[in-house]
């Protein structure tokens, strides 16, 4: 017994020093962000300050930077929720070899170094078609894996989705693309949403990729690491401090959503399983 | 593709493939392919494409061979990227255990939450944290020092320890989910019955836990693996002169030496290096495609 409880007691202090291994490095580095030093550490602790807020609010080169990142984001959810979502359709429909390829294939840049992905984007788009580097460039490059991710997403719901409602609505005469816009859209809705913000996301935070397709155009990211190695102050602390919190923000609202979405899917189901039931009975 | 068409009508059907055919043509396949070929094939300036001078030839390739220095940093990369999957392995299985077989119910959702935190949140910021706390009078040396375990702060950043500790903290998260998956859906009766029947702990992880979470961990290793090995962010940050990365290497060739012939080559070889690692593992823990990729 007394193995028993030291084993489960050794147990807990290693959960506990993993989890102070996962927190204290960003714990540490906020602190840093409200350290008077001019370099961003916590120890000599120098005074508190919010100082670094307003530096970082004033820097212009932050907000190119930050505006930047957004076109990319916007254009990458243009582009690649639509292609994640006619690949999703596509694949839900054929059942044969080309099936399995055409999987392996769309599936295939999540299993490539970012670093390729650019690399090859650049090489294609620039020697090939003359599209030198930039934001266009960048949204083609990142939606190359994104739209496998915002894919997989839609996937997954197809995989519970009714397919009588669609024989029904065809057979009592509605044309495909009523059906496509009363039915299936609808019914992916959530998907959708939750592909936007994965991709919106995804391509705020991408670093790897990037860098070999923006051409002189610099991201949030870029202006972060190009920051870290030549002129760090806490300020890049602040800025990851409200990244940080936006982040945890926009995750908490992605869950809740997620899991009302659940419950809701849940409710209907106990509703109709009842339907059935007091059908089942009034028919005996 | 005649079900598609019956379920979708010629108009949407038309949109979905072109879109389809767009991003596996133009995102994809082509901008592979083309890549192969340009790394084949020698830096010329623009006048003298098409000439005589433009033929294949694997001179990009014997480079890497022929460069003491690249080829050098090109195996330690694939060295310091097993040991930072070994590493993370390791770190990780407790912890994906525990959560899944061992931790109350109740507990679980807070556990789980906790571990997703820090995985939204962007890995050049979670690298950038290490920055602060390997720096020279940064906190880990002031903790060692204090702790008496140094005389004096050494340097940290820039050296090849200090890559690895960040590179495992940055993808211990690629980690913990696949293993967490894989060994929750483990049946816990049968941990009882072995133990029932007198095995030790060490033999039930090798005999039940993990034959059981092999898919987890192919998936676990390959990810970390592949995000390792073509990391940019955490070597270009974190790493000095005497631990540079493959992906820098690569990086140079299109930036700074501007011969993308050659950092094309040097590209593919990276792709080689990680799809080879993913064949192996699915080898060695006989898994397929279906299971990596979900």
């Amino acid at each position: 017994m007394t193995a028993d409880r030291i084993r489960s007691s050794l147990v807990t202090a290693y959960m506990v020093l993993f989890f102070g291994y996962l927190f204290l490095p960003l714990i540490i580095m906020t602190a840093a962000t409200f350290n008077t030093s001019r370099f961003p550490t916590v120890a000599p602790w120098m005074g508190f300050t919010l100082d670094w807020f307003t530096v970082l609010w004033n820097d212009r080169a932050m907000w190119t930077a930050l505006w930047t990142s957004f076109l990319i984001g916007v254009g990458v959810i243009v582009l690649a929720v639509p292609i994640g979502l006619s690949a999703a359709l596509l694949l839900y429909r054929l059942h044969s070899k080309a099936r399995t390829v055409l999987y392996a294939v769309m599936v295939s840049p999540l299993l490539t170094p970012g670093v390729i992905i650019g690399i090859s984007t650049l090489v294609f788009w620039d020697r090939w078609l003359d599209v030198k580097g930039g934001i266009f460039l960048t949204v083609i490059a990142q939606s190359s894996f994104i739209a496998a991710y915002a894919m997989l997403l839609f996937m997954a719901r197809l995989q519970r989705f009714d397919l009588t409602l669609e024989e029904a609505a065809l057979d009592l005469g509605a044309s495909h693309l009523q059906v496509f816009r009363r039915i299936t859209l609808p019914y992916l809705m959530p998907a959708i949403l939750s592909a936007a913000f994965i991709a919106f996301l995804q391509s705020f935070e991408n670093y790897n990729t990037t860098i070999f397709v923006r051409g002189l155009d610099t991201t949030l990211t870029v202006y972060i690491a190009s920051k870290v190695r030549t002129g760090l102050t806490p300020a890049v602390n602040a800025l990851s401090v409200i990244m940080i919190g936006l982040t945890i923000l926009g995750a908490f609202v992605y869950e809740l959503a997620r899991r009302r979405e659940l419950a809701r899917q849940e409710s209907a189901k106990r509703r109709a399983v009842q339907a059935d039931m007091a059908l089942a009975g009034s028919a005996l | 593709m005649k079900e598609v068409l019956r379920r979708y009508g010629p108009g949407l059907t038309a949109a979905i493939v072109a879109l389809c055919a767009f991003w596996v043509v133009m995102l994809i396949v082509l901008p592979q392919l083309l890549m192969i070929d340009f790394s084949l094939r020698p830096s010329l300036p623009p006048a003298k494409l098409g000439g005589p001078e433009d033929v294949y030839t694997a001179r990009n390739y014997v480079t890497l061979w022929n460069n003491t220095i690249h080829r050098s940093i090109f195996l330690q990369t694939i060295w310091a990227s097993a040991l930072v999957t070994a590493i993370t392995f390791a770190v990780c299985y407790p912890v994906a255990y525990f959560m899944a077989q061992v931790a109350r119910p109740k507990s679980l959702p807070l556990l789980i939450l906790l571990l997703v935190i820090p995985f939204w949140i962007n890995e050049l910021l979670r690298t950038f944290a290490w920055y602060i706390i390997l720096a020279f009078n940064g906190p880990l040396n002031l903790a060692l020092v204090w702790l008496g375990l140094l005389d004096q702060p050494v340097r940290l950043l820039g050296s090849p320890a200090g890559v690895i500790v960040g590179m495992v903290y940055v993808y211990i998260l690629f980690m913990v989910f696949p293993l967490y998956n894989a060994i929750e859906s483990l049946d816990r009766n049968q941990i009882e019955a072995a133990r029932d029947l007198g095995s030790g702990w060490l033999r039930i992880h090798r005999r039940i836990v993990i034959p059981h979470a092999k898919p987890g961990i192919a998936v676990g290793c390959i990810m970390t693996f592949m995000l390792a090995a073509g990391s940019y962010a955490v070597p270009a940050l974190l790493g000095g002169p005497s631990s540079r990365w493959f992906t820098e290497i690569i990086y140079n060739w299109f930036f700074e030496g501007g011969n993308w012939n050659q950092g094309a080559a040097y590209a593919f070889i990276l792709l080689v290096l990680c799809v080879g690692f993913i064949l192996l593992m699915m080898r060695i823990f006989k898994v397929g495609l279906t299971d990596v990729a979900k």
